[in-house]
């Protein structure tokens, strides 16, 4: 995790977490943007139509008319070849929903910027991860960043995870609305031609062309639709080793290296705390200053939410018999999705924790250290009662 | 009136290739055929989910000779619009050499002037240089001849079928080559595959032009319309003759009709080559009769005709 202030290669500057997007974008000389306005994803199209129109980047910019399309006109311009961008938030992205399947299907390495945002109604422009936790099945690459420098890393590897044949899955790099969107940061920008000779061109391997005509998107009768999707589970849960390659390629060079789940105060921990986004920086305050009072409490963080980091969670959680997840958004009827999931990877586990479930922080409610110091307390409590059974979640710092 | 279009130099090549699973006597394929042959083999097609795309797709067979891509029902008009953009930057970067290719989006009544409208109209408004063709078939006939908003009055569907209480569709046609003509865009024409010179011409046409083109093109479709498949000619035929679906280009703002065939047949020869439009009464009939002389006596006006 983040820990003290700019590292790595490159001219420290102050930059807002949307422009450091617009940045990485400009820097992989995307050739097309389809995007349409959302709250608080609009700071990165401002800045790259601003880019384009100043011919800093030569892009076309596609204003399209919603989401839907900003999607579609992304799925055209890859399959005619180009390198394609696009962002959004909440709402934005669950118009997005079926265009979604259809990249990942048709194998488009599109890469997005989703700045999570609560889903309406009510309506709500605030941070929380119910628009990620919707698109979960969609076959995307997804991975959480915790700050905008990562922000920044991490949209850098996208394309170059993307694009790689053994991959060419498209992917989306969450960001906290508004935590990192709005925020101004002391960020590592590298020089341009460094990302460039990262991010080499991109050439699809069967573009659309009239010189060699190709059939995308037929339909699939039952008698082969299986293997298709059978073809595509195989190839995304591959992709993987890709994510894990480039992000370590991408320590060795520009000096900031990045794990699939990251832990921090880990090594003696007996008690975990995780949870994936942004709030992870706060947490590791509570986490220092509990250390400070004498437990051993330790946090993880997810990054790569997609394709699932089975090995990675397993091991990070081996030694430890607490897990407490904090959830950012609710799964209805059901709790936290995140913590679902992560009972679902350890229910085979011979050696497992006991696991805690908190919802917080939903619809842009911040959580403080003090919140996190009692999610804490409550966690180790609930762990040692056998009400953990009925009591499957509890939303924190709810008024009733 | 077809004076750049010798009928002699239409190409042999079957762009959509022969063996296609479409009903006997289907006009929408026969439409897509000679709009193939108008493109030639520069051309890049964008298929909405539909009829066409389910008779020439099923994997792992194709019936496409040129670049072919469908990816939902809705988005004809974004998806085209990025393949444009994708080529316009490709060229300008120097990634693709230059040439003179159609941007072709396709797609049925459903996906032009119902789900899709939306998508299409930001695709003209936006000013791509891009041709799109509606196969209008007057209604949802892939998943088995549902009304749409393109369902002529009075036509029975599976959704509004005639009964004691309903003659059917109660709504008239929604007017799709106006809603174009009103962005502005440089070519709009409406066609039918029962004149195919004059079809091939016209997608000719809207290819050469720069800037967004809209083409609607009348696609009879015997099992939706329940019209023996050997008439599927001769009812696209009192289509036209009978002023139902005129044919008409608008370029650049300016109106020209294509076959006016003055006074028209009276539209009861139309309808009644078609059983679902075999329940209507005359009254009904006549009140048919009276909208469409009203609206061809204006298209004429528009064309300078009077």
């Amino acid at each position: 995790m983040n820990e003290g202030g700019p590292r790595g290669k490159g001219r420290v500057v102050g930059l807002e977490g949307s422009h450091a997007v617009s940045e990485a974008v400009k820097m992989a000389n995307t050739d097309v943007i389809a995007a349409y306005p959302i709250t608080p994803q609009t700071h990165i199209v401002e800045r790259l139509a601003e880019m384009v129109a100043d011919g800093e980047l030569d892009a076309e910019f596609i204003c399209v008319e919603s989401e839907h399309s900003a999607m579609s006109a992304c799925i055209g311009a890859s399959a005619a070849g180009a390198r394609t961008f696009t962002c959004t938030s909440a709402q934005g992205l669950e118009l997005m929903h079926e265009v979604l399947y259809v990249a990942s299907g048709m194998r488009f390495p599109v890469v997005m910027v989703v700045m999570n945002r609560a889903l309406s109604a009510p309506l709500s422009i605030w941070c929380d991860h119910s628009d990620a936790m919707a698109v979960r099945d969609v076959s995307w690459i997804q991975m959480f960043a915790e700050n905008n420098q990562e922000a920044f890393d991490l949209t850098v590897c996208a394309f170059r995870i993307a694009e790689n044949r053994n991959v060419l899955f498209p992917a989306m790099i969450h960001m906290d609305g508004f935590y990192l969107s709005h925020v101004i940061e002391d960020l590592v920008i590298p020089d341009e031609k460094e990302v460039r000779d990262f991010i080499p061109d991109y050439e699809y391997p069967f573009p659309l062309d009239p010189e060699r005509p190709v059939s995308m998107g037929c339909f699939a009768p039952p008698y082969i639709y299986p293997e298709i999707k059978k073809a595509q589970e195989v190839a995304f849960e591959r992709s993987k080793t890709e994510v894990k390659s480039v992000l370590h390629e991408f320590g060795e060079v520009f000096g900031r290296s990045y794990e699939l789940i990251e832990s921090y105060r880990m090594d003696d921990a007996s008690i975990a705390m995780l949870m994936m986004g942004s709030i992870s920086e706060t947490a590791m305050l509570a986490v220092d200053e509990l250390r400070d009072d004498g437990c051993d409490v330790g946090l993880l963080r997810i990054r790569l939410w997609r394709p699932f980091p089975f090995e990675e969670l397993r091991d990070a959680v081996r030694d430890i018999d607490t897990l407490i997840v904090v959830d950012r958004c609710v799964s209805y009827g059901m709790g936290g999705p995140v913590c679902a999931e992560i009972k679902s990877a350890l229910y085979d586990e011979p050696r497992r924790p006991k696991i805690v479930s908190f919802i917080a922080g939903i619809g842009g409610r911040d959580v403080t250290v003090d919140h996190f110091k009692q999610m804490f307390m409550q966690g180790i409590e609930r762990a040692k009662s056998e009400k953990t059974k009925t009591d499957e979640f509890v939303m924190f710092g709810v008024r009733e | 009136m077809m004076e750049d279009m010798n009928p002699v130099l239409v190409t042999t090549d079957e762009l959509l290739a022969p063996g296609h699973r479409a009903c006997q006597g289907c006009g929408e394929a026969l439409a897509v055929r000679l709009v193939c042959k108008a493109l030639g083999r520069d051309t890049i097609i964008v298929n909405a989910t539909g009829c066409i795309e389910i008779i020439s797709s099923a994997l792992p067979q194709t019936s496409w000779r040129v670049p072919w891509i469908h990816t939902l029902f809705e988005n004809v008009g974004a998806v085209v619009s990025g393949i444009e953009s994708a080529y316009k930057v490709l060229e300008r970067k120097g990634k693709r050499k230059r040439r003179k290719i159609t941007f072709a989006g396709f797609a049925g009544d459903g996906g032009t002037a119902d789900i899709g409208i939306q998508a299409l109209s930001g695709a003209l408004e936006r000013g791509h240089n891009i041709l799109f063709c509606c196969f209008d078939n007057e209604a949802y006939m892939n998943t088995g001849i549902q009304r749409s908003s393109s369902t002529p009055y009075g036509a029975a569907t599976t959704t509004s079928p005639a009964g004691k209480r309903s003659i059917g569709q109660m709504t008239w046609k929604k007017d799709m080559p106006e809603i174009a003509v009103a962005h502005g865009i440089p070519y709009v024409a409406t066609a039918c595959p029962s004149f195919p010179i004059d079809l091939m011409r016209k997608v000719r046409k809207g290819a050469m032009i720069e800037g967004p083109a809209y083409i609607h093109i009348l696609s009879q479709c015997p099992t939706g319309w329940r019209q023996p498949p050997n008439l599927t000619i001769e009812v696209g035929r009192l289509a036209v003759e009978t002023g139902v679906f005129p044919l008409y280009e608008v370029e650049r703002g300016e109106y020209r009709l294509n076959f006016d065939r003055y006074p028209l047949k009276p539209v009861r020869e139309y309808l009644m080559k078609q059983g679902r439009f075999r329940h209507l009464t005359d009254e009904v009939v006549e009140e048919i009769q009276r909208k469409v002389n009203e609206k061809y006596e204006k298209l004429r006006e528009k064309a300078g005709l009077k």
